[in-house]
């Protein structure tokens, strides 16, 4: 019930509406409860209307986390290969 | 689309179950429980489970608001269409949910009532204005996440003067539903629902923010991590409490950055706080009546409350005795404990509630469960 979508905003239309692009499709939705939007915004959509903005630099941060730990891993993995190598 | 394939990456899952394998201590079992439906449905759609070390023990809470909605309130639905004549709009989960002798707006849809599913609120103002004649009635369930489009409807119609459109308000609230369970003598005293931390929900906390949940983390010194939807941020979030639990720290902490902010959306709760007041108590389903956890409209917008708009005559509606639904969502027990899982009560004739939305617990383990592995 409470799921909902990433749209991007395509164009700001009166009353509170917006088109926004829904992985190709294109849908006129409520920008009511969003303070502040621009073209090329992503907000979460629910129910025909937009919750949130997305914020990108956020999105990215987190993506980072899960690469960060992955990539500390790796590098402790090749570590130990590295010192099993030296050690043969 | 972007903003979902990046955290749906099969080889970064891996990596970060491999991440949680490693943090967990061999010595403990930790018990998560994930609050909402939304994650539920992800844990299993996504074999979440398959990943996980054996001593991470998932508990699925009542965070779907079809499931925790009480027969007596799916009888009143009906009785507006059936016995008061409305047009009443609802949203499709709501359409299949037994109430009284496995009635269901679908049923009553199929004897002729006039009830239309609708994708959104909007839909049933734009049906009231077309139909000037008739009462239209929209049956308004859900989260935090479901509010603000009914509290904007509700502004709309009074400012248009939609004089035949009322909303039959269901709404409710996640805070007092955590406060329920983790007051409940199954948690604090029988040890019946060993509860080492929430993943908190993704979509109500973009609106209400990751503030209200510092009082259980502070109250009740349960760490509480906000994820997202997809799963990545589901595992992210279960590697995020294994490392509070493991340090013995009680804080909040948001997976979710990229939707949710600590005070959340003010436009959204400003306007809910201007429509909407607390009832005193609210039945859910499984729960009982828990205090402080419903929304009823202000007797401001009272013209545009179904409840005093039309007389409805109180339901004794009670459960199916042999129904889990009420145990599964206190996470006492798990749908595969329930004598008609599956059999019985299917998504298609489903006899319990938590069978009927894709998010409730039963229905994510009769679609996706038969693929587990364990």
């Amino acid at each position: 019930m409470c799921l909902a979508i990433p749209v991007k905003v395509e164009k700001i239309l009166a009353d509170d509406t917006a088109i926004v692009d829904i992985g190709g499709v294109k849908k006129e939705i409520s920008v009511a409860l969003i303070e502040d939007l621009a073209i090329g915004d992503y907000v979460i959509m629910h129910v025909g209307y937009a919750l949130n903005k997305i914020d990108p630099e956020e999105a990215i941060k987190t993506l980072a986390l899960f690469n960060e730990m992955g990539v500390l891993e790796q590098a402790i993995d090749d570590h130990k290969t590295h010192d099993h190598k030296v050690q043969e | 689309m972007k903003y979902v394939d990046e955290y749906r990456d099969g080889k970064m899952a891996k990596q970060i179950a491999e991440n949680i394998c490693q943090a967990v201590d061999a010595d403990k079992v930790y018990h998560f429980m994930e609050f909402c439906g939304g994650h539920t449905h992800a844990i299993f759609r996504y074999g979440i489970p398959d990943l996980l070390p054996e001593n991470i023990k998932m508990i699925h809470g009542p965070g779907c608001p079809v499931c925790i909605l009480p027969i007596a309130r799916i009888d009143s639905a009906i009785e507006l269409a059936v016995e008061h004549g409305v047009i009443l709009c609802s949203y499709g989960d709501m359409m299949r949910v037994p109430g009284s002798r496995r009635r269901s707006l679908l049923k009553a849809k199929a004897e002729g009532a006039d009830i239309r599913m609708v994708y959104s609120c909007s839909d049933a103002l734009t049906i009231a204005k077309d139909n000037p004649d008739k009462q239209v009635v929209f049956f308004a369930i859900g989260f935090e996440t479901t509010t603000p489009p009914t509290a904007l409807i509700i502004q709309l119609a009074e400012k248009q003067q939609v004089k035949n459109f009322s909303v039959f308000c269901n709404h409710v609230l996640t805070p007092s539903a955590i406060s329920t369970i983790l007051e409940s003598p199954e948690v604090r005293d029988m040890g019946l629902v060993p509860l080492d931390g929430f993943i908190g929900p993704a979509h109500v906390s973009t609106i209400i923010g990751s503030q209200p949940y510092e009082y259980f983390s502070q109250e009740y010194q349960k760490p509480v991590v906000i994820a997202g939807f997809e799963p990545l941020d589901v595992l992210q979030a279960i590697l995020m409490l294994v490392q509070q639990v493991n340090n013995g720290t009680a804080t909040v902490e948001n997976e979710f950055t990229r939707a949710v902010t600590p005070n959340g959306n003010e436009k959204a709760k400003s306007l809910v706080a201007d429509i909407f007041e607390m009832r005193r108590e609210f039945e859910w389903r499984g729960l009982g009546l828990v205090p402080y956890s419903g929304l009823r409209i202000k007797a401001k917008y009272a013209e545009f409350d179904a409840e005093k708009r039309f007389t409805l005559t109180p339901s004794k509606g009670k459960d199916n005795k042999a129904c889990e639904c009420p145990k599964i969502l206190r996470g006492v027990k798990t749908p595969k404990d329930c004598k008609l899982f599956g059999t019985k009560c299917t998504p298609e004739n489903p006899v319990g509630s938590c069978m009927v939305s894709s998010e409730g617990a039963c229905a994510a383990y009769y679609s996706y469960g038969r693929y587990q592995l364990k």
